[in-house]
């Protein structure tokens, strides 16, 4: 059957884009309004870009989130890289550490973020980017497990063999093969971890000390105090950031084939 | 005889796959000396453990019991980069994102020539099988027969002293694999290396290979030139797999005589006490349309194949019969015939 031709689904299909849509559209829009009231539209300006630019607060949540979504994206890469590359063998219990390495998924954040401050306190971890990298890093690995564990599947198992059978060792047979054909799903991997890291709210606000504030956590205290055209312009400068990360990875994915 | 030992011995070797209840025997007691230079090919139905015993050589399963040699040296505890053998894949397993040259180069960057050589070697192989021009190409953007001869050059190209080949024409059409059989055999000559073919294909095996080990359920039943095991099958099994060949049940009735299911006695070798069960074989060529043979049957359907026809016949009860009859004064369609089964071209199995 051609779904195509079933009355409406035009019409349904659109409802539904401008319903996820519009609210973000809404925001780009107004984050380029002159006026002070977010709500209500003047004139085309750029002011509010240059205000977060030169605001400090800004600028080091800024910082505190990329060195945060870096930390976390390459921590969770390469455990979720060495997860993918054990579980292509076949022991007792496989099922089980399947699950628990995707239990993040489906965990309440709230309970893992509450659980993490007391154990943390409990042993005496500071709060900061001290405590908030370990946390990231844990919630981050099913997201680049997926794309990595995907791509190991979707291999085919003798051309590792064919690399062993041309005399390379596993270690050269792992750089020289295996490696260049996980690269893809390792990019992505390694996005969706740092994109998610980025994203993230309630565990940096429960494990952010004093001076490690994130974007997230910025835009939540700030928003208090009243919603303000800078608040517009920050989310879309982070959303540009990841939507343009996500791009590029999956063009990198697509040139290595 | 002489002195200089096998190119590859396997000495009974066994393995299973899985543990305790659902363990499966893949290989039991599999033992072969195959000699330098030649053309060996293991031949038997899907599931035979035909890729297991290429697997075991090339060192991607470990063995349960038993021993591989090369050369007179035990291979078996060695891991696969250190056997001095190469295989061409089923699947080719080409390395997709290397280009043509860099296959073939693989194996002769890691044996750490120059650069210059690496380039001249591979060159070379590429020569070997007609690719010279393709060198700059990834695998996606060749043909299925052009990845073949890739996979060959590369899989030849550092030189092995055996080369383990799993089906590698299966995924060719007709006419393709007709023309690589021709190439594969004439590079084998050429290049001097001992070949371990695996196939499902009789007719392929009987073309190329110098001798034949047909397998069933991961034994080897028999091991032989491809003349002897068309012509003396040692197994019931072996006779069926290989070619056409009519089985016809009967019972022995008396020294060198067999009383076939259909009636008639026909004499034949059988060397089993009277009333033992036998099925005697016989290839559609070795039998003849014959007045007053010992055989009587009907027609039942013609195919003509130009130098030859093929008869569908029907004996008494009922079994068919083939034979290939030469194209003049043929019998009509529905026409009762007797044929002559001449006794040196009969075989007598054990039922
Ligand atoms: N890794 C494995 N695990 C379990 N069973 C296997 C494995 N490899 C092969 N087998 C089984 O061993 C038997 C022989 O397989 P194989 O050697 O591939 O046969 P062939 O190449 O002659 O078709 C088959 O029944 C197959 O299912
Ligand atoms: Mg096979």
């Amino acid at each position: 059957m051609n779904l195509r031709r079933l009355p409406l689904t035009r019409e349904i299909s659109l409802a539904v884009l401008v319903y996820l849509y519009v609210p973000v559209v809404v925001l780009i829009v107004y984050s380029f309004n002159a006026n002070r009231t977010a709500t209500v539209w003047s004139e085309t300006s750029l002011d509010w870009y240059r205000k977060i630019l030169v605001n400090p607060s800004i600028r080091d949540a800024t910082w505190n989130s990329l060195v945060l979504a870096t930390a976390a994206g390459i921590g969770a890469t390469l455990l979720a890289l060495a997860a993918a590359l054990g579980m292509k063998s076949r022991f007792r219990g496989k099922g089980l550490v399947e699950a628990v390495l995707n239990a993040p998924l489906i965990l309440p954040e709230i309970v893992v973020a509450v659980a993490t401050l007391m154990l943390f306190v409990a042993i005496g971890i500071d709060m900061g980017l001290t405590a908030m990298i370990p946390a990231h890093i844990a919630f981050c690995i099913p997201f680049a497990y997926l794309p990595i564990r995907a791509r190991l599947q979707g291999m085919n198992p003798s051309l590792e063999e064919a690399a062993q059978d041309l005399y390379a060792n596993r270690f050269v047979t792992f750089r020289r093969v295996t490696l260049p054909l996980l690269w893809p799903g390792i990019m992505a991997g390694f996005t969706l971890a740092f994109v998610t890291s980025l994203d993230d709210f309630l565990t940096s606000f429960f494990l952010s000390g004093p001076g490690s504030t994130t974007l997230p956590v910025y835009i939540f205290s700030a928003i208090r105090a009243g919603i303000t055209p800078e608040i517009n312009a920050i989310s879309t400068v982070m959303l540009i950031v990841s939507v343009a990360l996500v791009v590029t990875s999956f063009l990198l994915g697509k040139m290595r084939r | 005889m002489t002195t200089t030992p096998s190119a590859i011995t396997v000495q009974s070797v066994s393995k299973s796959f899985g543990r305790g209840d659902a363990a499966v025997r893949v290989l039991q007691d599999v033992s072969v000396e195959i000699g330098a230079r030649e053309f060996f090919t293991l031949l038997g139905p899907s599931g035979c453990g035909k890729t297991t015993l290429l697997r075991l050589i090339a060192g991607f399963e470990d063995l349960d019991s038993g021993a591989i040699l090369i050369e007179g040296a035990r291979i078996d505890h060695l891991a696969p980069f250190q056997r001095p053998v190469n295989t061409v894949f089923q699947s080719y397993a080409l390395f997709p994102h290397l280009t043509v040259a860099q296959n073939v180069a693989f194996a002769l960057e890691m044996q750490n020539l120059s650069a210059a050589e690496v380039r001249r070697r591979a060159g070379e192989a590429l020569e070997m099988v007609r690719m010279g021009a393709f060198a700059s190409r990834k695998p996606s953007e060749l043909s299925g027969g052009q990845q073949q001869r890739v996979a060959l050059a590369r899989a030849l190209a550092p030189r092995p002293k055996v080369l383990l080949l799993d089906e590698p024409l299966s995924a060719l059409d007709l006419k393709l694999r007709k023309e690589m059989q021709i190439e594969l055999k004439q590079l084998q000559t050429e290049a001097g290396i001992t070949f371990v073919f695996v196939t499902h294909d009789q007719e392929e095996a009987l073309t190329l290979s110098d001798r034949i080990a047909v397998m069933q359920g991961g034994r080897i039943l028999q091991l032989d030139t491809p003349r002897a095991i068309y012509e003396r099958p040692a197994h019931r099994f072996v006779a069926d797999f290989i070619g056409e060949i009519n089985l016809l049940d009967g019972q022995v009735s008396g020294p060198g005589k067999v009383r076939l299911d259909c009636g008639a006695e026909i004499a034949a070798p059988a060397d089993q006490a009277a009333g033992a069960r036998v099925t005697v074989a016989i290839r559609p060529e070795r039998a003849s349309l014959a007045q007053g043979g010992a055989l009587p049957a009907e027609v039942t359907h013609a195919a003509y194949l130009g130098t030859a026809t093929i008869l569908q016949l029907r004996l008494a009860n009922g079994a068919p019969f083939l034979l290939r009859a030469a194209t003049a004064n043929l019998p009509e369609i529905g026409a009762h015939v007797t044929l002559s089964l001449p006794p040196e071209a009969l075989q007598v199995f054990a039922a």
